[in-house]
């Protein structure tokens, strides 16, 4: 019997969610940015194949943090280009 | 200054013949430069038509003047068609990918759709020779292929089987030229090349452009004699073979003496291009000096890329050796006065500066000595001419400045500098100091600024920048002054601080209770700037006594701080006022109650006070308590003598003998372990062999033994020992390096391990096959002082070498690493909103640090310093 990995449940991989349109919208506006300044995630992560996410969603990755105990962070994931 | 514009797409291409012909404003025919006149001759290389470099000509085809003319380019009509040696390598591939015949590329479309994938979802590869097999007959014309070979740095030839013995054929130029014209626009296109801007065929030269004279200016010896650049030599070259060629041509010359003149145009051509091509001789200059064509000109340290856009030399910057001088503030620089005469700024006249100006005109370049005020090299008048003021014009320029003009005054104290030590791994590698014009030859710093700059005075050079406009001023003393950086980002402390004599001073100051008379405490204090002494300590005998403690106290700020000096031992339980080491410090009000100040305290990267003070009482405090406690350590060091020399080694015969009881013990416990091992009763550890148990436990034994030693020196050593007043105030040195020059140098090592290379079984051939003994194996028994005998100075000699490996490794390794992390990381920004953004407005972090703390203002790593905080109110540890 073989069971698949789940990359989220090892300790070292941080939370992924994708976000709602309107997080998305109210994320953008605060910082003033459109997605295309958002750092960036390839769709094959296995992370992000995860959770089911689709290339232009915003991931948001909340995870532990040396400075500041607890951080979050958002992605756009896009397609892995060819090489 | 026009907005940033952001890069859509970068297009290469070929320059194409018609290209050339189109961009050229003259043919060139002429194989020399200038006539018996000095003109230069039309039609020649140094055309007027190509731009001028003589000031007072005018260009041919723009004309303008030197100064202003870009230069044109111009052309030669090559006899014969030469290949360029940069696309050699596309020129083999282009023709082992397509047919000798038809001109296709040797696949079916098929094929071709298996590496570059399909029109909408292409996989991204482009055909490469591999993916064509050898000698294969053409899937379209059905023409059998031959092997092409390629011949550095620019033959190609077809092997041809002929009588079954294998033949090459030479592939001219002109055949190479006509093999490409055949391959068709669409097949070019799976191969990586754009055909609208890139034919294959123009890889194969038939023109060549002729660079802007102004690319290759002459230049003028003294002698009157013009000499020219390297690409005009080499392109004289070209010429003049062009010209023969084509006469011999023209005059129906034979097959053989056509084709050696091609393959010498062929030659000039490629070292024109390039005079380092493997397999092909550089074109030399008369002298044997190689000739620097175009691409020597881009290529390397010096080329056009490295040297002349991402590094630049600078003007109004200085470079000297470095020497210390303790009686300057550390914001201070020393500048030798013939620095100070060169180097200038520039003043705007006003009304309110008139007067002042006209005073440092009449003064002139020379200023007699430091005191003096300063001159003024140069007046600039409105109309931008620059007057130099030599002897004979000070007082006739002097009475012609009005506002408007502008004065090039020379360097005084307190002006603003830049100063820099290479390599400029961190921001502290540079920083803004205060001059001050002194005698002598050298820069001049105080001590305490050497461990950001990484400087010593070996022979250390720096350099000086001086900036040249008030927004470059305000921005130097605002945020590079060394006030502003004693504090490092690295890890949130202070890394400006005492070193070395600071250290082992302070500390005979502070250490213990001693008194001083009224002399001696005036002494110490004499440059610290104390207006009045504080009641004394103790009265004796109608003479009034003040202690150490009061005396350095005298130069701190009101403070409340407890903190363990790096003398403490880090007891079980802390004896606090009690301990015998008086290593516990305590500063309540401003007075330093007990405890030793050295290292943990002022030094830099600990610098404890000093944090302190920057916390509480800000940056400028700090800098005038930095430069109080050099000048006070240093007095003090003065005070008592501190020197070292090789009697401080010495130990007593008693110590000897222990010494000597020591190491035999251990050479005989080795030996013990050595027999229960050859006798097989050796218990392995977990996870290892007995062999890995045996050599640990000797290094064990061995080491043990080392320390013991030191032990029985240390005991003989006291706090009389200059050395050990060095290790235990953290100056300089450990009382390892104590035990070594007095004790036992101990197991030398390389990896980690006992030396075991060598001969067959054994180290030396000194030593018995298999001897697994201490002194075999590198255990040195002697001291420095001692001396070593042969084996151990050989041994010492292979475990010194393992050390000067690793460092030049690893500053080598790290500075590479560290490159590349800059320039991943340079022009990044924390934008208002707190969030890390790339130029582009990219973010790189939400949050800046994730917790929007600066490291800088950070007590080592924490927002907030609770701890110092509680101590300063309570006035008591916490």
């Amino acid at each position: 019997m073989s069971t698949k990995l789940n990359v989220l449940d090892h300790a070292m991989v941080p939370d992924h969610k994708i976000m709602s349109e309107e997080e998305v919208s109210e994320l953008l506006t605060l910082y003033n940015i459109t997605t295309e300044q958002l750092p960036k995630i390839y769709n094959d992560d296995p992370a992000v194949k995860t959770i089911g996410a689709e290339v232009d969603d915003v991931i948001k990755v909340i995870r532990a943090s040396h400075t500041a105990g607890r951080a979050e962070a958002f992605r756009l994931v896009i397609k892995r280009p060819k090489k | 200054m026009p907005s940033p514009k952001r890069i859509g797409r970068i297009q290469f291409g070929l320059l194409s013949p018609k290209e050339i012909r189109e961009m050229s404003v003259r043919k060139i025919i002429w194989a020399d430069t200038y006539d018996d006149d000095g003109f230069p001759y039309p039609q020649g290389l140094m055309d007027l038509n190509l731009g001028v470099i003589d000031p007072g000509l005018r260009c041919k085809t723009c004309d303008q003047k030197a100064s202003e003319c870009p230069g044109h380019f111009g052309h030669i009509e090559l006899a014969k068609p030469v290949i360029h040696v940069g696309y050699t390598r596309l020129i083999r591939k282009l023709l082992r990918v397509t047919c000798r015949s038809c001109g296709r590329v040797l696949l079916s479309p098929d094929e071709i759709e298996k590496v570059v994938g399909t029109e909408d979802d292409q996989t991204g590869d482009i055909l490469s020779e591999k993916d064509v097999k050898k000698e294969r007959v053409c899937p379209h014309c059905g023409e059998q292929q031959l092997k092409i070979n390629f011949e550095k740095p620019t033959t190609f030839s077809e092997v041809v089987v002929e009588d079954g013995k294998k033949v090459e054929h030479k592939l001219t130029p002109a055949d190479i030229r006509a093999r490409m014209e055949k391959i068709p626009n669409e097949d070019l296109i799976p191969l990586g090349i754009n055909p609208d801007v890139a034919r294959p065929e123009w890889t194969i030269l038939t023109v060549l452009p002729v660079p802007p004279v102004t690319m290759r200016p002459s230049i003028i010896l003294e002698n009157g004699q013009r000499s020219e650049d390297d690409l005009t030599h080499k392109l004289v070259d070209i010429i003049r073979i062009n010209q023969r060629f084509k006469e011999n041509q023209d005059a129906g010359a034979p097959q053989l003496i056509i084709e050696d003149l091609w393959e010498l145009l062929q030659y000039h051509v490629t070292t024109y291009l390039d005079n380092e091509v493997a397999g092909c001789p550089p074109a030399r200059h008369r002298s044997g000096r190689p000739l620097k064509t175009l691409s020597q000109r881009l290529k390397g340290k010096d080329g056009r890329f490295r040297g002349s856009l991402s590094g630049k030399r600078v003007n109004f910057s200085s470079r000297t050796v470095i020497s210390p001088d303790p009686n300057l503030s550390v914001s201070q620089v020393g500048v030798p006065r013939a620095v100070a005469n060169e180097m200038t700024i520039p003043v705007r006249v006003t009304a309110y500066n008139i007067e002042e100006l006209k005073q440092i005109v009449r003064t002139g370049p020379l200023r007699p000595d430091v005191n003096s005020p300063c001159g003024a090299n140069y007046v600039i008048r409105p109309d931008n001419r620059r007057l130099r003021l030599g002897a004979d014009n000070l007082d006739t320029v002097a009475d012609m400045i009005e506002p408007g003009y502008m004065v090039e005054r020379q360097l005084r104290d307190s002006d603003v500098v830049l100063f820099n030590r290479q390599p400029s791994l961190h921001r502290m590698s540079i920083m803004a100091h205060r001059v001050k014009v002194m005698e002598g030859r050298t820069f001049r710093l105080n001590p305490a600024v050497c461990p950001p700059y990484n400087a010593d005075f070996d022979g250390d050079e720096m350099n000086m920048h001086v900036p040249q406009t008030e927004e470059a001023r305000a921005e130097a003393t605002i945020l590079i002054a060394v006030q502003e950086n004693i504090l490092s980002p690295r890890f949130g402390g202070p890394i400006i601080g005492g070193i070395h004599d600071h250290v082992s001073g302070i500390f005979m100051l502070t250490h213990e209770v001693r008194w001083f008379r009224k002399d001696a405490a005036l002494y110490l204090l004499r440059y610290s700037g104390i207006e009045r002494m504080p009641e004394p300590g103790k009265v004796e005998d109608g003479v009034e006594y003040w202690s150490n403690k009061q005396v350095f106290s005298q130069i701190l700020p009101d403070l409340n701080m407890v903190f363990k000096a790096s003398s403490c031992q880090n007891c079980d339980v802390c004896k606090k006022l009690d301990c015998e080491r008086d290593a516990y410090v305590r500063i309540i009000d401003g007075k330093l109650e007990c405890g030793t100040i050295d290292k943990k305290a002022i030094g830099a990267f600990d610098g404890q006070i000093v944090n302190r003070i920057i916390r509480q009482q800000g940056m400028k405090r700090a800098t005038q308590f930095i430069d109080d406690f050099t000048k006070l350590s240093i007095r003090s060091i003065m005070y008592d003598g501190f020197s070292f020399g090789i009697d401080d080694e010495d130990l007593s015969k008693t110590e000897y003998g222990q010494i000597d009881e020591v190491l035999k013990n251990a050479a005989t416990d080795v030996d013990r372990r050595i027999r229960i091992y050859e006798d097989g009763q050796l218990e392995p550890m977990p996870g290892r062999t007995i062999e890995e148990t045996l050599e640990m436990q000797i290094m064990q034994v061995l080491g043990k033994a080392r320390d013991l030693t030191g032990q029985i020196a240390g005991r003989h050593l006291g706090l009389g020992n200059s050395a050990v007043v060095m290790a235990v105030s953290g100056a300089r040195g450990s009382m390892l390096n104590l035990t070594q020059m007095a004790g036992c140098i101990g197991q030398q090592s390389v990896r980690g391990e006992r030396i075991v290379r060598g001969y067959d079984d054994r180290t030396l051939p000194h030593f018995k096959k298999g001897d697994r003994g201490s002194d075999a194996h590198g255990f040195i028994q002697h001291s420095y002082k001692g001396g070593l005998n042969p084996t151990e100075f050989f041994f010492h000699a292979i475990g010194g070498r393992e050390g000067l490996v690793d460092t030049a490794v690893r500053t080598s390794q790290s500075g590479y690493l560290q490159r590349r992390m800059i320039n991943a990381l340079q022009d990044l920004k924390v934008a208002y909103d707190g969030t890390v953004r790339s130029t582009g407005g990219k973010i790189i972090q939400f949050q800046y640090g994730e917790d929007n703390t600066d490291p800088t203002k950070s007590a080592f790593g924490d927002p907030v310093d609770v701890k110092g905080i509680v101590e300063s109110i309570l006035k008591e540890e916490c």
